[in-house]
């Protein structure tokens, strides 16, 4: 898995992600067959481009966009959202 | 189907805020209630209606993201696809969000049944530049695909010309528009799909194997049980995914979500043109402002307080203005009826209850054009969004949030949408915490005290009011958690709609339906309650003293004229109505349970007020209203100058908080009762919200008390 133009190896997650930044998701790392469904039947697949819009006053839920939609997601969720930075 | 009838069912199945509501009261002339929030619509709705000689059923059935079973709504939309078997699927979709969309079209299309598919909000999608080749998406999807505008009815004639075609033609196999699957897995398949076969030996056609097969691989819930006697297929199932899992390196349902979505490419692809996009889009700009970091909090805080204010303040002309009317009758009536019981039950009781409660329709309608506001643009769906975190503490799911603020006009649907809560134990927390937000019920109570008491500040004690309802709903979170124990949350996963400029005549409309609303509790409750009010205090109507009273009277009149005989008399006569009051049966029953107020300082009319509030909350006012139109003060200067006068301001204040807090209404009473399943849980509530009603008013006399 090759990460363009980042110094950091190894899997990051969407909750990694900094604001206003872009995504490719790679994998629903997650062992809970409801939750990958879930996440899967709201687009996030491999492939995905998100990019993270929005932060709630806390910094937890964050908004998404990705297939031409925002979604809200808790950071809780997407660190089980394995992505490569655009 | 019917053929000879020439009737079939046609569901509609589509994302939540696809429009399918508004095209389902759009289509069947229904008034549905639409909002732009996630899952407005939670039970479905079915109207019939005619085109070219075909009676068409239609239901509306709850938003869903796939057909795999996950939360309540979810499975009842999929146990009738399955179990109702609806002759045609009409497929509504949100056109400018077809990436998303179209898997739960993909999902339809493996279950078989007839479709057709509704491009809906096309409008705004060509303002995004967005163009579709119909005809060469009806033929991937096999099923008829129509552009539609739900909100005006733009291409209805069309759609309804495809849907009689689609019955027409449903004697013959329906157009199969196939996904592909990894060769593998296609494989996998038709292997299982074989062996369902055999096991409900012929029972099931190849279609219906096919999807079976699928779905038992997807790893559905549902599916699963239903099939679970068949020990040995589950027990394959269980082999074939983990064989496939470890050969791919992935989930069996991620293989298929991907190939899923790999089909949706494709069709775009072939589909779909854009154009350049014209500068960023609206919701966006407009998100920048109410979902900044810093601003996004006190800018919805400061929303709930100009609703507020704007309740009270705009509410006012009209307020007078019913006010005015209502005198006038009364005047009008009160010569016309022959002095007796006749009179005093219609000018004291109907007509000082009816119009006591009837002066806060307008209050009531400002307040929930603005509710109205919030959901239909889409901004309640972004305030869930906000507080989702600040909740947690307390035990509560960001999506709580959406009945909560509901909650502000009515219990009872608030609470009802609290099955929107996926985790069981989320949704009773829910349920019993929303009756401590403040009810439009409740509102005339505040405003009116309010009013009598606080002057200037009277917008702003009334959303005082408010943040304490919020405030102790969150601590009823907090303590009914901690007695709770269970499973944890769900996911919080929440689509947030763009924003959308609710047309006024929608607005106008759902207005007047709760005025309606309103006045027909008025008509029924109210007017029942402040007879049976009238007549409590009206009876016994002598006491031991009145014999006498009326001694005293007589010996007074027999006076000479003067103005103090004048005051005398008025003195007495008032003692006289006060001393049989507090003997009338109303007075008797409060006042039996006034000891467990004397700490609070409320009297027995606060009493019976609070007694009658069980009823519905509105019937507070009516009370008092009823009861001080025997006082001079009543007549003179209205209900406020009587109240005025009744109470130092500080008890007021507790009287109000105790009001908002004190126990749900019989209504609510009855939808907790059914909603959380069990007697327990109302009984519960009614209980803890009376103690922590009257603790919180005795802390506001204590800390009060330290101010004056």
């Amino acid at each position: 898995m090759t990460t363009a133009g980042n110094d950091t190896a190894g899997p990051m997650t969407l909750a990694d992600m900094a604001l206003g930044r872009t995504a490719l998701v790679q994998k629903l790392a997650s062992d809970d067959t409801q939750f990958r469904q879930r996440l899967q039947s709201m687009g996030v697949v491999k492939g995905a481009t998100v990019v993270v819009d929005h932060t709630a006053p806390l910094g937890d839920p964050r908004v998404y966009t990705l297939k031409g939609y925002r979604l809200t997601l808790r950071n809780a969720e997407a660190r089980h959202i394995l992505v490569t930075p655009q | 189907m019917n053929q000879s009838a020439k009737t079939v069912t046609v569901a509609l199945v589509g994302n939540p805020n696809s429009g399918k509501t508004t095209l389902f009261n759009r289509l069947t002339g229904a008034n549905a209630p639409v909002g732009n929030y996630p899952r407005v619509t939670l039970t479905p709705h079915r109207r019939e209606i005619s085109h070219r000689g075909w009676t068409l059923a239609v239901v509306d059935l709850p938003g869903i993201y796939s057909l795999t079973s996950q939360t309540p709504e979810e499975r009842a939309a999929r146990d009738f696809i399955h179990l109702d078997t609806p002759d045609i699927v009409l497929n509504v979709l949100d056109s400018g969000n077809l990436d998303r969309s179209l898997f739960l079209t993909s999902q339809l299309i493996e279950m078989g049944r007839p479709r057709v598919h509704a491009l809906n909000m096309i409008d705004e999608a060509r303002r995004k530049g967005v163009t579709l080749d119909t005809a060469a998406m009806a033929a991937m999807l096999g099923g008829a695909v129509v552009e539609t505008v739900a909100l005006s009815g733009d291409g209805f004639e069309t759609l309804l010309d495809a849907i009689v075609a689609a019955a027409e033609a449903a004697h013959e196999p329906a157009a199969a528009g196939k996904i592909t699957y990894d060769s593998h897995l296609e494989q996998t398949i038709a292997r299982v799909s074989g062996v369902i076969d055999e096991i409900h030996s012929g029972g099931l056609d190849q279609a219906q194997c096919h999807w079976l097969s699928i779905k038992l691989l997807e790893g559905d819930d549902e599916v699963l049980t239903r099939e679970g006697e068949h020990t040995q297929l589950i027990e394959q199932i269980r082999r074939e995914r983990t064989e496939l899992a470890r050969n791919h390196g992935e989930e069996v349902d991620t293989m298929i979500a991907d190939a899923r979505y790999g089909f949706i490419h494709g069709l775009l692809e072939e589909t779909r043109v854009t154009a350049a996009a014209a500068g960023g889009d609206f919701t966006q700009r407009l998100d920048r402002i109410l979902l900044n970091r810093f601003l996004g909090l006190p800018l919805f805080l400061a929303s709930l307080w100009v609703m507020f204010e704007a309740t009270f303040s705009l509410g006012q002309y009209p307020t007078n203005w019913i006010d005015s009317g209502v005198k006038a009758i009364g005047a009008f009536l009160n010569p016309l009826l022959p002095p007796g019981m006749l009179h005093d039950v219609v000018i004291d009781g109907v007509i000082a209850g009816i119009g006591g409660t009837l002066v806060f329709l307008p209050n009531i309608v400002i307040l929930f054009f603005f509710l109205a506001l919030f959901s239909e643009t889409g901004y309640l769906a972004r305030t869930a969004f906000l507080v989702d975190r600040l909740m947690h503490p307390f035990g509560l799911h960001g999506k709580a949030f959406i009945p909560l603020v509901m909650g502000f006009d009515c219990n009872v649907p608030a609470i009802m949408a609290a099955r929107t809560i996926e985790s069981s134990r989320s949704r009773l927390i829910a349920i019993l915490v929303t009756p401590f937000m403040a009810c439009s019920a409740r509102l005339p109570v505040f405003i009116l005290f309010a009013g009598a008491f606080f002057a200037e500040w009277a917008g702003t004690v009334v959303f005082a009011m408010y943040v304490v309802s919020i405030f102790a709903a969150m601590t009823a979170a907090v303590m009914i958690g901690r007695c709770m124990k269970g499973a944890g949350e769900t996911a919080f996963a929440m689509e947030l709609p763009p924003y959308r400029l609710p047309t006024l005549r929608a607005i106008w409309f759902h207005m007047w339906e709760r005025a309606q609303s309103f006045l027909q509790k008025v008509g029924g409750v109210i007017l029942v309650g402040s007879v049976v009010i009238w007549f409590l205090q009206a009876f016994p109507n002598h006491t031991d003293r009145t014999a006498e009273f009326d001694a005293d009277i007589t010996a007074a009149q027999a006076r000479d004229e003067s103005p103090e005989r004048a005051e005398l008399l008025a003195h007495l006569e008032l003692q006289k109505n006060q001393d049989r009051l507090i003997h009338s049966y109303l007075g008797r029953a409060s006042q039996a349970v006034t000891p467990i107020f004397s700490p609070l300082g409320f009297d027995w009319r606060d009493t019976t007020a609070i007694l009658t509030g069980f009823v519905a909350k509105e019937v507070v006012v009516a009370s008092y209203a009823v009861l001080y139109s025997q006082s001079e003060e009543g007549e003179k200067d209205g209900l406020k100058a009587a109240l005025a006068g009744a109470m130092p301001p500080l008890r007021a204040l507790a009287f109000m908080v105790f009001i908002l807090l004190y126990s749900p209404c019989l209504s609510t009473i009855a939808v907790i009762w059914r909603e959380a399943g069990s007697w327990r849980w109302p009984a519960l509530s009614v209980v803890f919200s009376f103690g922590f009603a009257w603790v919180l008013a005795w802390l506001v006399l204590v800390v009060g008390g330290l101010f004056t």
